[in-house]
């Protein structure tokens, strides 16, 4: 039986259902289900998440200024976006301005973030949805070394260099010790590199993972620690002291010249390895095509990274802010976070219960009231699921909507809406990748363009930081060295009661952070990630979410080994720690695949 | 002095991973956090709250020489039983069973490691099994709160081998900057936690229907999730 979405996409539950549990590689929190017909095509797709947590729960009734901390503790990977969305919440509700030194530093350490997660995802999390380790065992050293040289000038590509990590791979892998090379679906024939580029891009795997020890140095310099830096509300906790010497203390000339050393590196690093591999690996993928989902119709960016300090008007932010409905690039719509009636969550497919679920709430006036009931057409027990029934109840995860779209966020739509707007800064790059492999605009509306656009992405990040870190240099020798306001720390001076919003653009999409202070003390606090938006079930307009759109009308090579899921799945960097959280007994359980 | 082949002035790094937000899944990070405490430590031992950060650990596990971690993990033994596992059976236990409730996060880390080729040359990871883990926004259950002491106790004596002689701190100038920022101290943690009745603490029965010693749920009879 087939029939439309309210957003134009064709579903059929008729073929077999495919269960998908987890889909992660790293933290396994996101359940997938689908139907394929006959050919192995996906006809229907149910994303789920398994499990539900809540700031709420952690936050009410403590000081605001130290939400930032518990915030950080949320999720393993994006632990400072969550900090720095969370500060800019406080200092919304508060009316608190930051000095000009503050920004600069946090947006270095944003955009830091931004580089270094998008690398991270593209080598250790995402890659290998691409690339065939054990194809690369096979290589040809020589013919690697051929192909590294072709496409980039980076000075590691000799034909010995390649043997060394060729060796190094053999004797790891005929040691047993697959590590993070297990549970891969080696040999399918969904993989399409020869095996030198297979061979050149494990070999960056390990060169990118001995080059992140360098980038979290960054953190450390500017957020005093890393894993876990610091923040502060009205700025940064750091001082700076130009004149002072050696490795304690404030901030001096010294570590700022390391840092801007670690992004020169940066750069070169991204864009001559992480970007020539991303050209040459999309190469042998032109004719797979698939993913697009809602990119090419709904997509939303908050905007971030401002210029000046405290001015948050879409002219001052560096990454575009805005939403395009419809598919109507023409138009881009203006974001108002403060309008109940913009950003709504729904819950009439989620494990929640509202007072009436036809309608959305403003994070503002969020409700976090769990209920987990299964539809009648679920097959399983409520501890046993086998396959889930999507025209009820089914995720942990609520639908946000914008102005009741379903929306696609993240490195993709940040570039979409910013090429619509005309912004050289992120058209120029798209042309000429697009032009490069020889494909036309629409390419980018797919999976390979969501990985593209994050590859594109993390290179104007590392150049942006150059930028602020000159900028943040220039002020403090000009004189200024404030990096800290702190007129209105003291909870005396603020109103009985006050509402904030704070947002970031975190490496996987638009992520905010809404709070309600009554006497001092928190009195709401909802989290929007952006695993939300993306991976949200589906509404009670019958909108289906990103994750599922994007999975439609795939054809799987193998349907026992879903690759092509995890390739789609992947593209979005899902990070359900923020969404939801699964704490199973046994990771073997949980990682497996069953066809019904 | 150390009988070890490893030189007198060993990378020390004592490593707590886990999320203090979940309950005794914070046993590894409230360790490190006690042991900063109570002793003053030579330079060479760092201690680090790891927390969940998987893969972003793998630069810190590679340049120590000796590896000692806290965690919670999950052996099947009874709630608040210390384990001490050493050298080669780490990755091993790891990968027979699900032995840390980061496995997937820190068995990955060590993979990583080997594969650059610094692995520590000596390991020691010192768990204890909880007793509740689904209580997001709690903290420790008192049966592991009471295995921090004698955990620290373990990895000292361990560490002795190394030369490492540690003396009791009588004063409160403990600071590391790789341990939690103060608002998330044990006692101001525990202190300020949101009641039941405005902050809903409930889980999924699916997982808590799965989690060793839980009875107050209803429990499959395949009693596991999938």
């Amino acid at each position: 039986m087939s029939v439309v979405t309210a957003n134009g996409f064709e579903l059929d539950t008729a073929g077999r259902r495919l269960v998908v549990d987890p889909v992660t590689r790293i933290e396994g929190h996101l359940r997938c289900e689908v139907n394929l017909d006959e050919n192995n095509v996906i006809r229907n797709a149910v994303s789920t998440g398994t499990m539900w947590r809540g700031l709420e729960v952690i936050l009410r009734g403590r000081d605001p200024r130290d939400a930032w901390a518990f915030t950080e503790r949320i999720c393993g990977v994006c632990t400072g976006t969550h900090a720095l969305t969370s500060v800019r919440a406080v200092e919304d509700a508060l009316g608190i301005a930051i000095p000009e030194n503050a920004n600069s530093i946090r947006n270095i350490m944003q955009l830091t973030l931004q580089a270094h997660d998008h690398l991270v995802h593209f080598y250790h999390l995402h890659a290998l949805d691409w690339v065939d380790v054990v194809s690369a065992l096979g290589a040809d050293p020589k013919a690697t070394s051929a192909l590294a040289q072709s496409i980039s000038d980076w000075p590691k590509s000799s034909p010995g260099y390649f043997r060394d990590v060729q060796n190094r791979l053999k004797r790891f892998v005929e040691s047993g010790q697959l590590g993070p090379f297990m549970n891969g679906y080696w040999g399918s024939p969904a993989y399409k590199l020869p095996p030198e580029a297979n061979l050149m891009a494990v070999t960056h795997y390990l060169e990118a993972l001995d080059f992140q020890k360098e980038i979290v140095k960054i953190h450390t310099v500017y957020g005093g620690k890393n894993p876990h830096p610091n923040w502060l509300v009205g700025g940064m906790p750091c001082a700076i002291n130009v004149d002072g010497t050696g490795a304690v203390g404030a901030i001096n000339m010294e570590r700022l010249n390391l840092v801007s050393s670690i992004i020169d590196q940066t750069i070169e690093f991204i864009d001559k390895v992480y970007i020539p591999d991303l050209i040459a690996i999309a190469s042998f993928y032109k004719d797979w095509t698939y993913g697009g989902g809602l990119s090419s119709q709904a997509v939303m960016s908050y905007g971030d990274i401002p210029d000046h300090a405290n001015d948050l008007s879409s002219e001052n932010l560096l990454l575009p802010r805005g939403a395009i409905i419809n598919g109507n690039l023409n138009e881009i719509h203006e974001i108002d976070l403060r309008n109940p009636e913009e950003i709504q969550e729904f819950v009439d497919h989620s494990w929640f219960s509202y007072k009436d679920e036809t309608r959305g709430l403003h994070p503002w006036d969020g409700v976090t009231d769990p209920n987990f009931v299964l539809g009648p057409n679920a097959v399983g027990t409520r501890t046993r699921i086998e396959a889930l029934d999507e025209q009820a109840k089914y995720s942990w995860i609520k639908a946000p909507r914008w102005r009741g779209h379903a929306m696609e966020v993240g490195p993709l739509a940040r570039y979409v809406i910013g090429y619509a707007q005309g912004n050289p800064e992120f058209k120029e790059p798209v042309d000429k990748l697009l032009t490069d492999l020889g494909l036309p605009l629409e390419a980018i509306f797919s999976t390979l363009g969501r990985t593209a656009a994050r590859g594109l992405e993390a290179s104007w990040a590392a150049h942006k930081m150059r930028y602020f870190q000159d900028k943040l240099v220039a002020n403090i020798k000009a004189g200024d060295t404030a990096t800290a306001n702190v007129d209105n720390w003291d909870p005396k001076t603020w109103p009985k009661e006050a509402r904030g919003v704070g947002t970031t653009e975190a490496p996987r999409g638009a992520l905010g952070h809404w709070i309600v202070i009554k006497d001092g003390k928190i009195d709401n606090y909802q989290a929007v990630v952006p695993t939300t938006w993306n991976g949200s079930p589906r509404d009670p307009a019958g909108n289906i979410g990103a994750f599922e759109a994007s999975l439609l009308n795939t054809p799987l090579a193998k349907a026992d080994e879903p690759l092509e899921i995890l390739r789609t799945l992947h593209s979005f960097d899902p990070c359900l720690a923020c969404a939801t959280h699964i704490m199973g007994p046994d990771g073997e359980e949980l990682t497996r695949v069953k066809v019904r | 002095m150390s009988d070890r082949a490893i030189g007198n002035n060993p990378a020390i790094l004592i490593l707590g991973i886990g999320n203090l937000l979940w309950a005794d899944e914070g046993f590894g990070v409230r360790a490190v956090e006690a042991m900063q405490r109570d002793w003053h430590l030579p330079p060479n031992v760092q201690l680090l709250d790891g927390g969940t950060q998987g893969i972003y650990l793998v630069d810190r596990v590679r340049t120590a020489d000796v590896l000692v971690v806290f965690d919670a993990v999950d052996y099947g033994l009874p709630p608040g039983t210390m384990k001490r596992v050493e050298g080669d059976e780490v990755p091993r236990f790891l990968g027979a069973k699900k032995m840390s409730l980061h496995q997937t996060g820190f068995q990955e880390v060590l993979a990583l490691a080997a594969m650059l080729g610094e692995y520590p040359e000596y390991l020691l990871l010192i768990g204890v099994q909880p007793v509740e883990l689904d209580d997001f926004g709690g903290s420790l259950r008192p049966q592991v709160k009471a295995r921090i002491a004698p955990a620290i106790a373990m990895a000292l004596e361990y560490l002795a081998q190394f030369g490492v002689v540690a003396l009791p701190r009588s004063d409160s100038s403990a600071e590391n900057h790789d341990l939690p920022h103060p608002s998330l101290d044990l006692d101001a943690y525990e202190a300020g936690r949101p009641a039941p009745e405005i902050a809903c603490r409930i889980g999924d029965e699916r997982v808590l229907a799965s989690l060793p010693g839980r009875t107050s749920q209803p429990r499959d009879p395949h009693g596991e999730y999938q």
